[in-house]
């Protein structure tokens, strides 16, 4: 195929890769818009095939089975509740791919010493750079949401000096190569650096953080990826990388504003070190905690006009979104009108509770987007909180102490009556006291919410 | 055209596909930002691309062959889990339980 037919065939790509994402504005045709992009994705893999320098082809279609298949596995067989690991790994594999081309591609063009015009150089520093971050960054939040290393903050004494050190000496190093000093060890000490600050960046943010860290490490691959394009000089990588980029860093900055809280601060603020103390001092004991039966819930369920279900992360550790699901069929039945009221940032992904509740088949025009949510708690009978927490603590709204102060909130307090299914009193994510569970018209249920939601359930058939 | 020419008409459609990124994804819904998270991951695996490239020049080289490889594999695993796991989220996402009546529109 010639060079211009190529370049054509990749701009049909690059439409299909807009029309995937333009289609995603209604969940009603966005699965067409996901196919058509793999199409394209197809066609850009067609096209590069038949290029006459692309050779070793045996190479590569074995390299792309042994992938393809770990990923189509992958992706088969994962539960719907692990999908942000399994998100930030496939994230992951993408960004340490666009590191591994500029290694290989500086050892192919660079056998001397200012050899390279300066964009190339700095394309292969930037894309070895970001992609490395992205790749260690994406395998420590998979080992966090996998709980294979512990969740919370890991903070040490001059962590930030430390960070900003080996950030430092990236950029260092990566400035003597664009001074023509084109040595391959700068290079791989440079991939060796980055994936080192990439662990160390990850580990200090907390697990209610993960959204705004996902998105941020998304948007790096995307970035790495426009790099190679500029070493590889190929318009589809380019554009398809920039409008990742584009998308990821606009979908980080809306989840640090649903938290209200500055990208700088969730990435680098060590959340549950500064609200200790502050957190503290909020609650000032306005009552007691009342613990209820399963059995009282469910008359307050069955007898209601109208029912908020909230979920949390902690229905996503339950798995109870079924259950859930099958609680709410059941309420409707009797002629309760049951929504879900989403918080932005509730679970440890954008959208994350969307995702599980379409899982259960809820069907989407049920869930309730926060305003559109916020605006019905004054007129509902029964809120049921599922593992949910910081996004709804009404500290957010009135303790200018707390460390949540100014995230905008779901006002469960609103409703005539909250009923919170959780594990025990201990303080969630960074202890930070939540004094709902103080309020008169709230009920505490303790349990696991798979349990608890079950209780209920039967509770309710047996009214 | 000349290395600067090529260089300056990278540049142009970089930052037009900055805008263009900007434009399309805020018409998405919140309700939708998990497949776009993932859909857009995707979309990333367009490295294949360039692991490809740079994967079939190495033949000369064994460094560079081994290296592309292992990046094929990368990107292929990007590229496959991410189509297929968004397919699969997206498939979930339905107005109304099968059994119920499907009626009104979009």
């Amino acid at each position: 195929m010639g060079a211009d037919a190529t370049r054509l065939a990749y701009l049909v790509t690059i439409v299909t890769f807009i029309l995937a994402l333009r289609f995603l504005s209604s969940p009603a045709h966005a699965r067409r818009g996901n196919q058509i992009g793999a199409v394209g994705m197809l066609l850009a893999i067609v096209v590069t095939f038949s290029q006459k320098s692309v050779l070793s082809y045996w190479e590569i279609a074995a390299g792309m089975v042994v992938g393809g298949g770990f990923g189509a596995v992958a992706a088969r067989k994962v539960k719907m509740t692990a999908m942000p690991q399994m998100v930030a790994l496939f994230n992951g594999v993408g960004g340490g791919a666009a590191a591994l081309i500029s290694l290989a591609e500086f050892h192919r063009m660079a056998p001397a010493a200012g050899s390279l015009p300066r964009d190339i150089s700095i394309s292969i520093i930037l894309s070895a750079l970001i992609g490395s971050v992205s790749f260690s960054g994406s395998m420590i939040a998979f080992a966090k949401l996998q709980e294979l290393i512990q969740g919370r903050p890991i903070t040490y004494p001059g962590q930030k000096a430390v960070n900003g050190l080996v950030f430092a000496s990236c950029l260092a190093a990566g400035a003597v190569i664009v001074a023509g000093h084109e040595a391959q060890w700068l290079l791989w000490a440079i991939i060796a650096a980055a994936s080192l600050f990439g662990i160390m960046f990850v580990l200090p943010i907390g697990g209610a953080d993960m959204p705004v860290v996902i998105s941020l490490l998304n948007a790096f691959t995307g970035l790495a990826a426009a790099a190679t394009g500029f070493e590889l000089q190929n318009t589809v990588l380019i554009v398809a990388g920039m409008l990742v980029g584009a998308s990821g860093t606009l979908l980080t900055l809306m989840m640090g504003k649903a938290m209200n809280r500055s990208i700088t601060n969730v990435l680098f603020g060590a959340f549950g070190q500064v609200s200790a103390g502050a957190a503290s001092t909020a609650a000032g004991g306005t009552g007691a905690v009342r613990p209820t039966t399963a059995d009282d819930v469910a008359v307050m369920l069955a007898y209601a006009q109208k029912v908020a279900i909230v979920p949390g992360y902690g229905m996503a550790v339950a798995q109870a979104q079924h259950d859930v699901r099958t609680l709410a069929d059941l309420l409707e039945s009797r002629g309760v009108e049951v929504t879900y009221a989403i918080h932005p940032v509730a679970g440890r992904m954008p959208g994350h509770m969307n995702v599980l509740l379409a899982e259960a088949n809820v069907p989407y025009p049920a869930l309730k987007e926060m305003d559109e949510a916020n605006a019905e708690f004054p007129r509902t009978d029964v809120s049921l909180v599922i593992g949910a927490n910081d996004v709804v603590n009404p500290d957010a709204r009135s303790n200018s102490g707390s460390p949540i102060y100014g995230m905008p909130i779901l006002n469960v307090d609103q409703s005539k009556a909250v009923v919170v299914l959780k594990r025990s009193m201990n303080p969630g994510f960074a202890g930070i006291d939540n004094p709902l569970f103080l309020e008169p018209n709230t009920m505490m249920l303790f349990g696991d919410a798979k349990e608890s939601v079950g209780k209920l359930t039967a509770a309710v058939k047996a009214l | 055209m000349s290395h600067n020419t090529l260089l300056v008409f990278e540049v142009t459609i970089l930052v037009l596909a900055i805008f263009l990124g900007f434009e399309v994804i805020s018409k998405v819904p919140t309700l939708l930002h998990t497949p776009l998270m993932s859909g857009t991951n995707a979309i990333h695996g367009i490295v294949i691309v360039g692991a490809m490239l740079v994967a079939g020049e190495g033949h000369k080289d064994t460094l560079t062959l081994v290296v592309g490889l292992v990046a094929v594999v990368l990107a292929s695993a990007n590229v496959v889990g991410g189509f297929v796991v968004t397919d699969r989220m997206l498939e979930m996402f339905k107005k109304r339980e099968p059994p119920k009546k499907d009626a009104d529109g979009s």
